[in-house]
């Protein structure tokens, strides 16, 4: 039953560039529902480790299990697990060359191989979740950066995938865009969507997040719920690094 | 017998009306070698250009490496000797070695359209490989997360962004062939200068054949250089959008609502 819920397990990741360590070994697992927040210092790694996990950066070592399978070894291809494990991106990455719709399709035509009004229909659904059906006919550079980043979720989501990976979805952002960005990654994870964060949005992992890890160079310094990490760390890096982050604020 | 002309303009206008078919025809020839020269060149590199740039996984087998490893060489030797060696030494290379080496009797018009477009080839190879690598690595990073092939996100994602980049100098190469398609006079390929050549012969009227031919030649550059530029700018697509009033109760796949957590559980 147990076996059932786990959907992603990460064991013992390490990860090297070159000489440089960046990641020496990370164990985490992840429940469906979950709503996993990873903190930490710029340059701890964060990055690197949400990359991992959908294979954009090959692990040095360690594996990644989907569903209690070692996904190197079961997926012979990577497109089938990456459709089920969708990434949101710091900069958006939406397709230049395509309309907001042509964005949510192409995925579901190519790699899912839907028909493409079953798609659009997806797609829309998407879109007009995150608010933004009326501008199906815009290109990505007709749009605000918090307008992109909610494009960029509904096409994650048109895939249909049982986790959300997000890395820093909300850090290229202005201040003021952040908000429309955190309401649709809160309605997800009310609705019960899996979701890993890597954010700086603290108050966004205190209300949402069923777990936080803290990262600091290339290991787990700490990993509780939202509670006990804000209220009552017990590494003090915790709580040096989250002092800088209430004293910025 | 009517009288001969005198001074230059009576000459041009009595070249052209004696000769102006063949003009038309060279011409036409040259049009064509650089048209289809370039066309099929552009082919060439793009599928140079989307090899070239197989991402290259470290756990990937051994055969496999390798194998990328000496069609990589390969494309690079190709690219290297054309580009590094004159089309007027190329044709007839191409012409007199086809004949002596493996007995292909070509006729100097095919040799014509091969010696172009491989040599085009050769340059839009390089011309891709950067229009690629100017295409922010996040559109691949992007296809790539959503579980697209190499294939895939070349053809949908990067090539045509990376063919918007790449148009100026496409165009440079199509003019670049108009003029350079000229050398293949050597393997007697009848294109513009090869027809002018023989016309400026029969009277001796070199300045005023070739004042013609020069005309000729940057008429078709200039129209072609203008019509790119229309092409560029039809490319770019509409600067602005139309917003879509949606309305989900009439769309076909009905009102979304999101399920709550309390609902699921």
């Amino acid at each position: 039953m147990d076996e059932q819920k786990n959907v992603l397990e990460i064991k013992n990741l390490k990860k090297q560039f070159g000489d440089r360590e960046i990641l020496k070994g990370i164990d985490f697992s992840v429940n469906k529902g979950d709503v996993v927040c990873i903190i930490g210092p710029s340059g701890s790694g964060k990055s690197t480790l949400i990359r991992c996990i959908n294979f954009l950066e090959t692990p040095t070592s360690g594996e990644v299990c989907y569903k209690g399978e070692n996904v190197l070894k079961q997926y012979k291809d990577l497109a089938l697990y990456r459709t089920k494990v969708g990434m949101v991106f710091q900069q958006f990455n939406l397709f230049n060359n395509m309309t907001v719709l042509e964005n949510c399709v192409v995925g579901q035509v190519k790699v899912l191989k839907k028909d493409h009004e079953a798609a659009r229909q997806t797609a829309m659904k998407y879109l007009y979740h995150v608010g933004m059906a009326d501008y199906i006919n815009a290109k990505p550079n007709q749009l605000s950066g918090g307008q992109k980043q909610r494009v960029a979720i509904a096409r994650a989501m048109a895939l249909e995938p049982e986790v959300l990976l997000l890395d820093e979805p909300t850090s290229a952002l202005d201040s003021e865009m952040v908000g429309e960005v955190l309401t649709v990654m809160r309605e997800l994870a009310n609705a019960g969507l899996t979701m890993i964060v890597v954010t700086h949005e603290m108050a966004f992992a205190r209300e949402v997040a069923s777990k936080v890890i803290f990262i600091d160079q290339g290991v787990i310094a700490e990993e509780a719920t939202p509670e006990i990490i804000f209220k009552n760390p017990s590494n003090p890096r915790t709580k040096e690094f989250l002092c800088r982050f209430t004293q910025n604020n | 017998m009517t009288t001969m002309p005198t001074t230059f303009s009576e000459w041009v206008f009595f070249l052209l009306q004696q000769y102006g078919v063949l003009f038309v025809k060279g011409a036409m020839v040259t049009l064509l070698l650089a048209l289809v020269g370039t066309f099929i060149g552009c082919l060439i590199g793009f599928i140079v250009g989307i090899i070239q740039t197989i991402p290259v996984d470290p756990n990937m087998g051994a055969v496999k490496k390798n194998f990328y490893r000496v069609v990589r060489w390969l494309l690079d030797a190709y690219v290297e000797v054309f580009r590094g060696t004159p089309m007027i030494v190329q044709a007839m290379v191409v012409y007199y070695g086809s004949m002596s080496l493996f007995n292909i009797d070509m006729s100097a018009m095919f040799a014509g359209f091969l010696v172009v477009s491989i040599n085009t080839g050769a340059y839009m190879a390089e011309t891709v490989r950067g229009g690629i690598n100017s295409i922010d690595p996040g559109q691949t990073e992007a296809a790539t997360a959503i579980g697209m092939n190499h294939l895939q996100t070349m053809r949908s994602v990067i090539l045509p962004q990376a063919l918007r980049n790449i148009m100026p100098q496409i165009g440079n190469n199509l003019i670049i062939n108009i003029k350079d398609t000229s050398v293949l006079n050597v393997i007697s390929v009848t294109e513009l200068y090869f027809s002018s050549k023989s016309a400026a012969g029969v009277y001796y009227k070199y300045f005023e054949v070739f004042f013609i031919t020069c005309t000729i030649y940057f008429i078709m550059t200039f129209t072609v250089s203008r019509l790119l530029r229309w092409v560029e700018g039809r490319m770019a697509g509409p600067r602005d959008y139309q917003l879509v009033a949606y309305d989900p109760m009439q769309d076909p796949c009905g009102h979304f609502q999101i399920p709550t957590r309390k609902e699921q559980d």
